[in-house]
């Protein structure tokens, strides 16, 4: 499955700058693996020992993935995954 | 140096005294790279907490797709505290994760919740652990005008 990534300002020093990728997989881990091979570094700001980290969101056609299966949420062709970090502190 | 228009000073200060004790959160978005904060955009505090603050997710992602649709980005991101100063917490610091943004600050402590008018607002920058304060100055009317 082929699917746009949108990349925060944050970690587009991943991108190259670039505010959206492609990535490939039929689940969420499987694209951020894929996304790994082609942008190191950028899949362990978004998931620490395999889940998502706690403040950064990921959604899936507008849909908060922590309520549709987190990383095993499965994709489909031209789908569209944002990565936002949460806006949060004390 | 962090330019904000007096009515959105206001207008953030009030909000944190409406949501007091609990936090107050939001933003002031504006055109991208401009660094001229223009549209007052008060957010949902999900946690409802007196100790904590996180845009509520749903809103986070809304907010984002209207900013990138009108080429804004959040120019400042505003919260209270509302029993300690207006300076930024260790989780304020190691959650900051804009770093193009100015980090504003009012604090409602000590009875300031009650009374009237304009409370200070204090602004920093927070890179990668590293806060620095920077001067506020409210100016009337336009904060378009760079008069330096």
């Amino acid at each position: 499955m082929a699917v746009e990534v949108r990349v925060p300002t944050i970690l587009r020093t991943y991108t190259g700058g670039d505010k959206a990728v492609r990535g490939d997989g039929g689940t969420l881990a499987e694209v951020f693996d894929d996304l790994d091979a082609r942008h190191p570094g950028l899949k362990g700001r978004v998931v620490e020992e395999g889940d998502l980290r706690r403040f950064v969101n990921v959604y899936v056609n507008d849909e908060d993935v922590r309520f549709t299966g987190g990383l095993d949420t499965s994709l489909s062709d031209g789908d569209t995954v944002v990565i936002l970090p949460a806006v949060a502190g004390g | 140096m962090l330019r904000l228009d007096r009515t959105i000073a206001a207008a953030i200060v009030d909000h944190a005294r409406r949501d007091h004790p609990d936090e107050a959160c939001g933003v002031v978005a504006g055109p991208a790279g401009s660094d001229r904060p223009l549209r007052h955009v008060p957010m949902l505090n999900a946690a409802l907490s007196p100790t904590f603050y996180e845009f509520d997710s749903t809103e986070l992602l809304a907010l984002y797709k209207e900013m990138d649709a009108r080429d804004e980005e959040p120019v400042v991101i505003y919260h209270s505290h509302t029993a300690t100063e207006a300076y930024p917490s260790r989780t304020d610091i190691a959650l900051a994760q804009e770093p193009n943004s100015h980090y504003v600050l009012v604090s409602t402590a000590g009875g300031a919740h009650e009374g009237e008018g304009l409370l200070p607002l204090r602004s920093y920058r927070i890179v990668d652990g590293e806060v620095s304060e920077e001067e506020v100055r409210l100016v009337d009317g336009s904060v378009t005008e760079d008069t330096e």
